[in-house]
């Protein structure tokens, strides 16, 4: 059931973000005083802003950034950890394998959003900084997945025979070990993706993620707080959209852990 | 025990000497010159030279970085270009508004968090165990800034219960004080609670089923009492860790939500040294925020030791 409705809200907005591409009920970077701060109606079905940019239009744009970022933050966290984990877990104990673990740890041990920070004050506020610097957090988080459900298999007889059969040790783990980790790695994928929408979201509202006209949801609710006595839905629009975002993914990761881990379906029964 | 302190030191140090060099590596990237990084485009080149012989630019690297991490040991931040004072100074005045906040804040995610978490591991697969579940699955995916958006809009703007924002001062009194904190940590506690009662909810399921909690119930202990003495300590392990964490979280989320509430803490001190360009304050202040959250991961070790002696043998978790 959970699986259903995660997949639901999270299908709704990447087809919204996907349809933005394509068309929007009006166009975003047209700022259209006459018609601002319109109320939800024929119109403007959620609305418009203090410049008259359609709610709507901002949302279903906000959702490609959102997106965006958090999607490819993902990618770089699987691209570097997943390799960095199935090398640790291929010569476990070695000086490699602690060097590693260690540098995790070392991440770990990092406030993430300061760094966060950090990097986006040097290189400057961008989308692509943004990205960087959520996508260098995930990379601990991927590695230590694709390590733990690595080092299990590698007692399994399926891997012996294919070390018998004179296979190296990244071989294996490229054609034997990533398959049956693959399920693990979808689960902790949907659950970055769903702390990414909420990390650009932070970044963006405080300046440091996509810069304007790009629109983007946590830029929005800064423009709307300064209008919160004025205009209140403008700041609890974008927020919505946030939660439901995220929900649905947090959903949708519960629901795929549940259906493709054998261990946690059992102890739920 | 004294073996299992030596080591989690040695790392301790060597986690500390690693992020100080992190810090050091992305302020030293920075394209160009940090002195004409902070002075702009129109400086001419004897500003520059200037402060770049106030900041001992001319140095090698190996001694600046040296004198930097000295001069922290000292508890000499150095000198701020934008507000003319020792940045330690500026960071005292800061961390006074940011510290109990967090503090607070985590307090209240803890008190919230306990009751909820049993309460739920108790009625599992009841109604108040779903109740839980879902609020808390809601609570996580709410972002904390726009929480606190949302508060200031009903006690603030609608009842005026509460200022909008800003800090009195402790000066004012430590009751006009912890009001102006309020909202900001109850909006940052609101999601770490939601993560912490689920953690609480599924590390007391998984004590509760196992066997020497049987032996005790057989025992003719009730539940009530079986959870207490027996369960309860024992599913401490994982909320322990989960509120260390939480505490990084708290301190890097109070940056933000202090600038929804302009309250004067290291948050706001933070980007307005990044708008000012002002590198020393922000490397400094990055420094001391990831050093107290190392330390405080540190303790946490500590405090499993002492919840869990089989790890005081050295065995790794």
């Amino acid at each position: 059931m959970q699986i259903v409705i995660g997949a639901a809200l999270t299908a709704l907005f990447l087809g919204a973000a996907l349809l933005s591409f394509v068309w929007t009920p009006y166009d975003v970077a047209v700022l259209d005083i006459a018609h601002k701060l319109a109320p939800p109606g024929a119109d403007y079905w959620l609305g418009s802003d203090h410049f008259g940019r359609d709610t709507l239009s901002m949302l279903m744009v906000g959702a490609r950034t959102s997106i965006a970022v958090a999607v490819l933050a993902v990618g770089i966290g699987m691209a570097l950890g997943v390799p960095l984990g199935l090398a640790a877990a291929a010569r476990r104990g070695s000086w490699l394998d602690e060097v590693i673990m260690r540098g995790n740890d070392l991440i770990f041990a990092f406030p993430s959003l300061v760094i966060a920070i950090l990097i986006t004050a040097v290189f400057g506020p961008s989308a692509t900084n943004a990205i960087l610097a959520i996508g260098i957090f995930n990379v601990p988080v991927f590695a230590r997945v694709a390590r733990g459900g690595a080092l299990s298999l590698w007692t399994l007889d399926f891997v012996l025979a294919a070390r018998v059969a004179g296979k190296g040790a990244a071989r294996i783990s490229a054609e034997h070990i990533l398959p049956n980790i693959a399920n693990l790695l979808i689960v902790q994928g949907t659950i970055q993706f769903s702390l990414g929408i909420l990390a650009e979201a932070g970044l963006s509202y405080v300046g440091l993620g996509a810069q304007p006209p790009t629109p983007s949801w946590g830029r929005m609710l800064a423009d709307a707080q300064t209008m919160i006595y004025t205009a209140p839905r403008l700041a609890i629009l974008p927020g919505v959209a946030i939660i439901l975002m995220v929900l649905g993914l947090n959903l949708m990761g519960d629901g795929l852990r549940d259906l493709l881990d054998p261990r946690v379906r059992r102890a739920r029964g | 025990m004294a073996r299992y302190l030596l080591t989690r030191l040695l790392s301790l140090g060597l986690s500390l000497v690693a992020a100080s060099l992190v810090i050091f590596a992305v302020i030293e990237v920075i394209p160009g010159d940090p002195a004409s990084y902070m002075l702009g485009l129109n400086a001419t080149p004897e500003a520059v030279a200037a402060l770049r012989d106030e900041l001992g630019l001319d140095g090698s690297l190996l001694s600046r970085y040296l004198g930097w991490v000295a001069g922290m040991v000292q508890g000499d931040f150095g000198q701020s270009y934008t507000y003319r004072v020792p940045v330690a100074e500026l960071i005292g005045d800061r961390v006074v508004v940011s510290l109990p906040l967090a503090l607070l804040a985590l307090a209240l995610s803890t008190a919230i968090a306990f009751p909820v978490g049993i309460v739920a591991a108790a009625r599992r697969g009841r109604a108040a165990d779903y109740a839980v579940m879902g609020a808390t699955q809601l609570g996580i995916a709410v972002p904390n800034f726009w929480f606190a958006m949302l508060l200031v809009l009903v006690f603030a703007v609608r009842l005026h219960w509460f200022s909008a924002g800003g800090f009195p001062g402790w000066e004012a009194g430590v009751l006009a004080g912890l009001k102006a904190l309020t909202l900001p940590a109850v909006a940052l506690a609101l999601p770490q609670a939601s993560i912490l009662a689920r953690v609480m909810r599924s590390s007391l399921i998984e004590t509760l089923g196992q066997d020497y909690i049987r032996t005790a119930r057989a025992k003719g202990l009730s539940r009530r009492l079986a959870t207490r003495r027996h369960a309860l300590r024992n599913a401490m392990i994982p909320v322990l860790t989960i509120i260390g964490l939480q505490f990084s979280f708290l301190l890097a989320g109070a940056i933000i939500i202090e600038n929804v509430f302009f309250l004067p803490g290291l948050g706001r001190l933070i980007f307005q040294a990044i708008t000012q360009r002002d590198l020393v304050v922000v490397e400094s202040v990055v420094m001391l925020l990831v050093f107290a959250v190392i330390v405080v991961n540190f303790a946490v070790d500590l405090a499993y030791a002492a919840v869990d002696p089989r790890l005081r043998r050295g065995g790794r978790r």
